[in-house]
């Protein structure tokens, strides 16, 4: 009854949601009654690893491989470490990356699949989990019948936990590992707050107006220490970047605080922002339906009221 | 060259979602039912492949696994341009019995390539294509933002987190395809819909699968209480009850 985790670097480095993934994986492990493992495939140094130890990591299995992001060979050696760890539950973060190699794991495994699970199972057995439906109109109880499952973690829905402990670093034979698609170029945003990463996100809509009025909104991102995002017409509109667009077609965000500025409130749009904890509106129109998934609202010009958001926010950290 | 491109029938997206009274099973009635966006674009793209490369693409198939009743969205798609529809006979199952019925229903055919949408907008399951492409025995690639052909090498961008990678791909490859992938979705023309009731469309039986996981129950979500309204001349006041009340920042 072992659980195996899979977590991803971003040139060599964690974050914030690997450590949810780890402490989530150790309390399944503890929910089962069994213990937990990580696979992590890239290059990451002793250091970086040892840190998953602080969350509960147990044993980490590293594959220590150049190779990029190749779908069918990274979920063999996954579905393969995951037969000699006797793992009965597989976890990973439900990310493009998890998107691309759980199924794959699941087949491998013989394995039910249930993607975007929200929070801890609500029983081990029989295993059932909770996720959302309908691009986030309805939630449902979904039950894994296989012996085996293999599960994706919502980001920011779990949390992260401490389970302070030892842990082993394992290197994982990676000789017989290759992959058959070739990356020519990769363009890796650096720097910048990854936005699916964000716990602050500042989004603006066609309320915005028009590009040339973005400068406040990214002085206030600054300020928060946010990223920023869009509804989709702005990013149509080449307003801002396609990787910026929020919602149903666009990424699913969960941070703790996502400012819609400008924004209607569409339930497309909503479908990518509505798992965040803390939702603030500022809309002209009162009867804008994003007051409606919104905690706290202001009726108002942006012109005008987005600098003095700023101000204050501003003067607020300037105190703290 | 061949594609297959695989249509998953939804309901409409803006469609208010019913239960059944003990709240296991959706109410359908009165859906309004509609190609998956994402594999409405995947067809979009082939046909726009096909079209730029008529000596290179021969034929683009669509395929989806469902009872007579979706057959309408396959002949949609054959008046936009696909050329042949295959439909596996089977009821809805989970990700796992879905993806064997396709796979099963086309093994050993010849497609180069497998177009599939990132999920489904009912169970956003996300899993169909993947667990294709591995019972299959495929490469396959993930959030696929853009498609191109050069000659019978398949170039493909992929979204990581963070970022983008350029990718070379050789067929068979199942191709994922996400935001990106064609900007307008196309439209069955008159003359589409006319040509579509004569275009092939093979009906094959389901395979004895046994899905691995099932829906116990469904829920509404929890409603949001009432949003707290400020005054916009009292900024200090948002500020203030995001520390202290909402403690996000
Ligand atoms: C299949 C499908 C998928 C879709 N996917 C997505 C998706 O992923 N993401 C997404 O965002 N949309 C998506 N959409 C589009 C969605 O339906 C809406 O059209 C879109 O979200 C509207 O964007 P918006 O709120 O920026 O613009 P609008 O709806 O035009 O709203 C602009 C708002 O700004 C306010 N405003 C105007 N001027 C000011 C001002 N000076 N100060 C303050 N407020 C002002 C207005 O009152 C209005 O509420 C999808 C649609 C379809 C059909
Ligand atoms: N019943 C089906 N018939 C054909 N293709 C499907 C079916 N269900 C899902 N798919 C394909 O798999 C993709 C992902 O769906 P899902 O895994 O259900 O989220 C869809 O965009 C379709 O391309």
């Amino acid at each position: 009854m072992s659980v195996l985790v899979y977590i991803e670097n971003w040139n060599g480095k964690f974050k914030k949601s690997t450590y949810e993934l780890v402490s989530y994986g150790k309390r399944i492990a503890a929910g089962l009654g069994g213990e937990l493992s990580i696979i992590s495939i890239g290059n990451v140094d002793e250091t970086e690893l040892k840190k998953l130890g602080a969350y509960g990591a147990g044993k980490v299995l590293s594959a220590n491989t150049d190779m990029a992001l190749d779908d069918k060979a990274y979920a063999a050696l996954i579905a393969e470490v995951a037969n000699k760890s006797n793992a009965s539950v597989v976890v990973m973060a439900n990310n493009s990356t998890g998107k691309a190699l759980a199924p794959r794991v699941a087949v491998k495994l013989n394995a039910g699949l249930v993607s975007g699970v929200n929070g801890l199972p609500l029983s081990y057995q029989p295993f059932v989990v909770s996720k959302k439906a309908f691009s986030g109109k309805s939630l449902l109880q979904a039950e894994i019948t296989s012996g085996k499952k293999v599960i994706t973690l919502s980001q920011n829905t779990a949390g992260v936990e401490e389970f302070p402990g030892d842990v082993t670093v394992e290197p994982v034979d990676v000789s017989a590992v290759s992959g058959s698609v070739k990356v020519l170029s990769s363009d890796v945003q650096t720097g910048t707050i990854l936005l699916t990463e964000a716990e602050i996100v500042v989004s603006g809509g066609r309320g915005m107006r028009g590009p040339e009025n973005w400068k406040p909104l990214e002085e206030l991102a600054e300020v928060l220490g946010a990223a920023t995002a869009c509804s989709r017409p702005v990013s149509d509109e080449g307003w801002r970047p396609h990787h910026e667009h929020v919602g149903q077609t666009g990424k699913v965000i969960a941070p703790n605080l996502y400012f819609a500025l400008g924004i209607s409130g569409a339930i497309q749009h909503l479908a990518g922002v509505s798992s965040s904890k803390v939702i603030v509106a500022v809309n002209k129109d009162a009867e804008a339906p994003i007051f409606t998934a919104a905690d706290y609202g202001i009726v108002g010009d942006l012109q005008e009221i987005l600098p003095k958001m700023t101000e204050a926010f501003r003067k607020f950290k300037a105190n703290a | 060259m061949n594609i297959l491109v695989c249509i998953s029938n939804v309901p409409d997206t803006t469609t208010r979602i019913k239960y059944s009274a003990d709240m296991k099973e959706v109410d359908y009635s009165g859906v309004q039912w509609i190609i998956n966006p994402w594999d409405e674009l995947a067809l979009t793209r082939a046909i726009e492949l096909k079209e730029a490369n008529p000596a290179l693409v021969q034929k683009i198939t669509v395929i989806t696994a469902g009872r007579a009743d979706v057959e309408a969205t396959l002949r949609k798609a054959l008046a936009c341009g696909a050329d042949d529809a295959i439909r596996v006979d089977a009821a809805s199952g989970d990700s796992l019995y879905t993806a064997s019925q396709l796979a099963n229903a086309v093994k050993g055919d010849a497609y180069d390539v497998i177009l599939c949408g990132i999920e489904s907008s009912d169970y956003n399951n996300s899993a169909v294509g993947g667990m294709m492409a591995e019972l299959l025995d495929y490469n396959s690639v993930s959030a696929v933002s853009s498609l191109n052909l050069d000659g019978n090498t398949i170039k493909v961008t992929r979204e990581i987190d963070g970022g983008k990678q350029n990718i070379e791909v050789a067929g068979p490859v199942v191709l994922i395809v996400q935001k990106g992938i064609a900007i307008n979705p196309r439209i069955p023309s008159m003359r589409g819909i006319m040509t579509a009731r004569t275009k092939p469309l093979k009906v094959v039986p389901a395979t004895d699968v046994i899905p691995a996981s099932r829906v116990v129950s469904y829920e509404a979500p929890p409603a949001k209480s009432a949003c707290k309204m400020i005054a916009p001349d009292h900024i200090e006041e948002l500020v203030n009850l995001l520390h202290n009340e909402a403690r996000v920042i």
